[in-house]
């Protein structure tokens, strides 16, 4: 996180640089790591920062980006998902932005990773202390959908007024016969403000629960981030006697094996043919380098030539 | 018609009420030269009583007496320009209400106030089903056992009159008179002790009128509930109150026990005020 401009690392490498290093111009970086400081003095918070324009459409990470832009440095390696995959346009264009515009190293592996922006997960890998993880976040207020005046929801957060916060969920029991909320849900950060964690899966909610890393999140277009410092107690609302659960599969991942991930539906053919595989790219990618295999895997199904395309298209 | 009430009428600025309930209570709610200025125009002006804990003060008027800026003054939903408002908490202190902190105010309308709006939209949430609008207050203070919730909820909605099974439809699927029931199991659900009802039966046909009187009535009574209610309806001042103020062009020209007042008005506004309900 050194003050080195794009100028001086493009200099030594002869080039011409008319953009300041990661984007950003340094007065605006000043003032989004001021909001980030006290987003992460006040955990759960929601702080006012002036967002910027970006060379990318509202929904698309604005926010994630301004705050990974504010806290990159040269020596920092970046790591960019997209629904817990790498390989997606996403994923792909953000990182590519960050290897122009900061000259950083950027990786698939989530251990090697210093900044981790992310769009809708927390990967499989318990994250380590010095790790920082920056959620896109579209929608920051979670009492949005029930309070649609800000000035409103503002003060229900200053004098502690949430009890608005479990209608919603006594309704989804009412009518569905359980909590039916499976992604942003909302959370109670340091026992003080309830969060909404971004629209990650319910599934990753307990991996924000005193995690090793800083967790940031970016709203660009509703121009509020807010933060969790590590260590930080994050309980997800419930009822005493309908607990929050996380979301549970069935079957391991198709390619892997693995269990206890959060798994995506694949769909193979028009005739109702699917598999299930690891939503984290990476996860997937690493278990299958160590020699763990799935179902559908294709080695597998070469080994078992005919049975293994039946199996392939019953699964 | 009693003699001894006559000396109820009593100059504006210093209204001392008839004590009608318990003599050895103090006041629950006092209300000092509360006065309420739209820019020039007045809403009310240096209005002052006293309320009991148990009492029901009505107040009448005509439409642009002022009645429902009093209540909303009264009830810190408007910060009146001048004036003061105490309310007895229960801890049995007394506190000025406009110098509560924002949560003290927030968490005192959530147990210990109710207040029952003309226009049930107003008060409810039209999108989410029944048991969750008398539900919230219950998760509002802290309650999260969601078979307790319901069940409490469940035993309200029959207390007004409103089938067991309906728990889970909206309030948009109901009828006004339903809306209206639903409104006060959601603000008695709590157990408060003061509730602020502005035309409670406004808008509802004559039948159903009746038995949502009723039904206060016997709420009321049961709950030992002290209520301010504003009318513009005499019957239903007579019916659910103890105690009556006029109201006109923003000030009280007559208080009194309801009955002294409506068989025996002093000032000439309250009685052709009386004398313009229709017979049938």
């Amino acid at each position: 996180m050194t003050s080195a401009t794009l100028h001086d690392i493009e200099a030594q490498q002869g080039a011409i640089a008319d953009y300041n290093f990661a984007y950003l111009d340094e007065q605006t970086k000043r003032m989004i790591r001021r909001a980030i400081l006290k987003g992460i003095a006040i955990p759960g918070y929601q702080v006012p920062f002036a967002s910027r324009e970006m060379p990318m459409p509202y929904g698309w990470g604005t926010g994630g980006v301004q705050v990974t832009a504010s806290i990159i440095g040269p020596d920092d390696t970046l790591k960019v998902i997209d629904q817990g995959a790498d390989d997606t346009t996403n994923a792909v264009s953000i990182r590519a932005f960050f290897a122009r515009m900061a000259k950083v190293r950027t990786t698939t592996h989530t251990a090697e990773a210093t900044v981790i922006q992310t769009r809708h997960r927390i990967p499989e890998e318990p994250l380590h202390e010095g790790q920082v993880i920056v959620f896109q976040v579209p929608i920051p207020e979670p009492l949005r959908f029930l309070e649609p005046r800000e000035t409103e929801t503002r003060k229900m957060h200053a004098v502690e007024d949430y009890g608005l916060m479990h209608v919603k969920l006594y309704e989804d029991i009412a009518q569905k016969g359980h909590i039916a909320t499976n992604y942003a849900y909302p959370v109670k950060v340091k026992g003080r403000y309830i969060m909404d964690p971004s629209p990650t899966p319910k599934f990753d909610n307990p991996k924000m629960h005193r995690s090793e890393a800083l967790q940031l999140y970016g709203a660009g277009r509703e121009m509020r981030i807010y933060a969790i410092p590590p260590y930080t107690d994050v309980v997800s609302l419930d009822f005493e006697d309908y607990p929050f659960e996380i979301q549970h599969f069935e079957e391991p991942c198709a390619l892997c094996g693995g269990t206890d991930v959060f798994l995506d539906e694949v769909i193979l053919d028009d005739q109702g043919g699917r598999m299930f595989v690891c939503s984290d790219s990476d996860y997937c990618e690493d278990r299958r380098a160590h020699g763990h295999r799935g179902s559908l895997s294709p080695d597998i199904l070469d080994g078992a030539s005919a049975d293994g395309d039946k199996e392939g298209t019953e699964a | 018609m009693n003699k001894a009430h006559t000396s109820d009428h009593l100059p504006k600025s210093s209204l001392v009420p008839p004590r009608p309930m318990d003599l050895s209570e103090k006041p629950l709610l006092q209300v000092r030269s509360v006065s309420k200025y739209y820019g020039r125009r007045v809403g009310c002006e240096d209005i002052s009583f006293d309320l009991w804990p148990g009492e029901v003060l009505a107040i009448v008027g005509e439409s642009g007496s002022g009645k429902t800026t009093l209540l909303d003054c009264i009830s810190t939903r408007m910060t009146p320009t001048s004036g003061m408002v105490n309310y007895r908490m229960r801890d049995g202190t007394m506190r000025e209400v406009f110098r509560l902190g924002e949560a003290e105010k927030r968490f005192l309308m959530r147990t210990d106030w109710g207040f029952v709006h003309q226009n049930p939209a107003d008060g409810l949430r039209m999108t989410v089903s029944a048991g969750a609008n008398v539900g919230e207050r219950l998760m509002a203070i802290g309650k999260r056992h969601y078979g307790d919730i319901r069940e409490t909820a469940a035993d309200w909605l029959e207390q007004v009159e409103i089938a067991r099974d309906r728990i889970d439809d909206q309030p948009r699927a109901f009828s006004g008179g339903m809306r209206q029931r639903l409104q006060i199991a959601r603000n008695l659900v709590t157990g408060p002790r003061l509730v602020f009802m502005d035309e409670p039966t406004g808008g509802l046909d004559v039948s159903v009128q009746a038995r949502l009187l009723d039904l206060l009535r016997g709420l009321v009574a049961e709950l030992g509930l002290a209520a301010i209610v504003v009318t513009h309806d005499l019957a239903v001042a007579r019916l659910l109150s103890h105690r009556m103020v006029v109201m006109k062009e923003g000030r009280v020209i007559e208080t009194g026990l309801t009955d002294r007042v409506l068989d025996d008005p002093q000032a000439p506004y309250t009685q052709l005020l009386i004398s313009s309900i229709l017979q049938v």
